[in-house]
């Protein structure tokens, strides 16, 4: 299913970013990276007009090229923003399934409210590196089916 | 529902905890104190101001089976804000309910920066007298709240100043002025 997750502080530095496959994890923080600049965009693009706190959106289909392992998959990127502009960044492949919009949706639902969870406890200061087992586990639940 | 109670009573405690050790009563070591708890209610409304989709306040009472309900999570339905003013609603009634079980009373604003947001019965100071009794005694139990409502102004990415003033118990008034960068 997903392949990597990335929350993304309000000053565009990762919290929390993670991938399953593991050898090629800083092409993912790249992909990451370039996705913020579309996430801005979509933002700036919301302006005035009434939209949806959750915001949803169908990434580039990434070239397989240079990704060795697994040469045929496709990579979707879809982002999630939240009120205190917290960005959340999964990263699915989507050739063995085609995940449908309600389950990235629950998806990020799950991310939001485990991110709610770390927020609230008084150890965490805001700005820090998530590092809480009860995160990391609910991650590896999504990302578990892959590999 | 016996959250409400217990907040109550945690509060009263940090009061009264940070006014026992006072060695220094004057203005300096009182600032202090103020401070920590400014500090304290600043994290809580950090905490607060993030706000996935839950259960909202209202369907609480209705699910009496369930275990205890989770920390404070605010309606499904808060958009993302546009502008100032929907934000200081959402403070005065979601933000509000979930901690207090009630609303602000009323929003006023000079339009320039400024709100005023008024509560008629305090929740944490209804208990202690209605009139102008401990008028002076007052304002350190406001400290904790002035600190939530700038912490959940901060991650919804408004910088901002609050006090607090009562004029009588309970009625009080918290004018938030946004600091504009």
């Amino acid at each position: 299913m997903a392949v990597c997750v990335a929350v993304i502080a309000k000053e565009n530095y990762p919290l929390y970013i993670r991938s399953i496959p593991t050898e090629n994890e800083l092409k993912f923080h790249y992909m990451v990276h370039t996705s913020l600049d579309v996430v801005d965009e979509k933002i700036s693009a919301m302006g005035k007009a009434l939209v949806d706190q959750r915001e949803l959106y169908l990434g580039l289909l990434y070239p397989t090229e240079d990704y060795k392992v697994y040469p045929s998959h496709q990579l979707c990127r879809y982002g999630y923003v939240t009120n205190s502009k917290v960005k959340f960044v999964m990263v699915v492949d989507s050739s063995n399934t085609a995940l449908r919009d309600n389950e990235i949706r629950s998806m990020f639902r799950k991310l939001h409210n485990s991110y709610t969870d770390v927020m609230c406890n008084p150890f965490y200061n805001p700005g820090d590196r998530i590092h809480s087992r009860a995160f990391d586990s609910m991650v590896t639940s999504m990302m578990i089916q892959v590999c | 529902m016996a959250d409400a109670a217990l907040f109550e009573f945690l509060h009263t405690e940090m009061v009264a905890e940070l006014w026992a050790h006072h060695s220094d009563p004057g203005p300096g070591g009182q600032k202090m104190s103020l401070s920590v708890l400014e500090g304290m209610g600043f994290r809580v409304g950090q905490a607060l101001g993030e706000s996935p989709p839950g259960p909202t306040a209202s369907a609480w009472p209705k699910r009496l089976s369930l275990p205890p309900p989770p920390p404070p999570r605010l309606p499904q339905e808060t958009l993302a804000f546009r502008e100032e003013l929907d934000v200081l609603k959402f403070l005065c009634k979601d933000l509000w309910v979930a901690v207090f079980q009630k609303q602000m009373d009323s929003l006023r604003t000079n339009h320039q920066g400024t709100y005023v947001l008024q509560d008629n019965s305090f929740p944490l100071l209804i208990r202690m007298a209605a009139g102008l009794q401990y008028l002076e005694e007052a304002p350190k139990f406001l400290a904790f709240t002035c600190g939530l409502l700038r912490g959940a102004l901060s991650t919804l990415g408004i910088k901002s100043l609050v006090t607090a003033s009562v004029a009588s118990l309970p009625t009080c008034k918290f004018q938030v002025v946004i600091q504009k960068t």
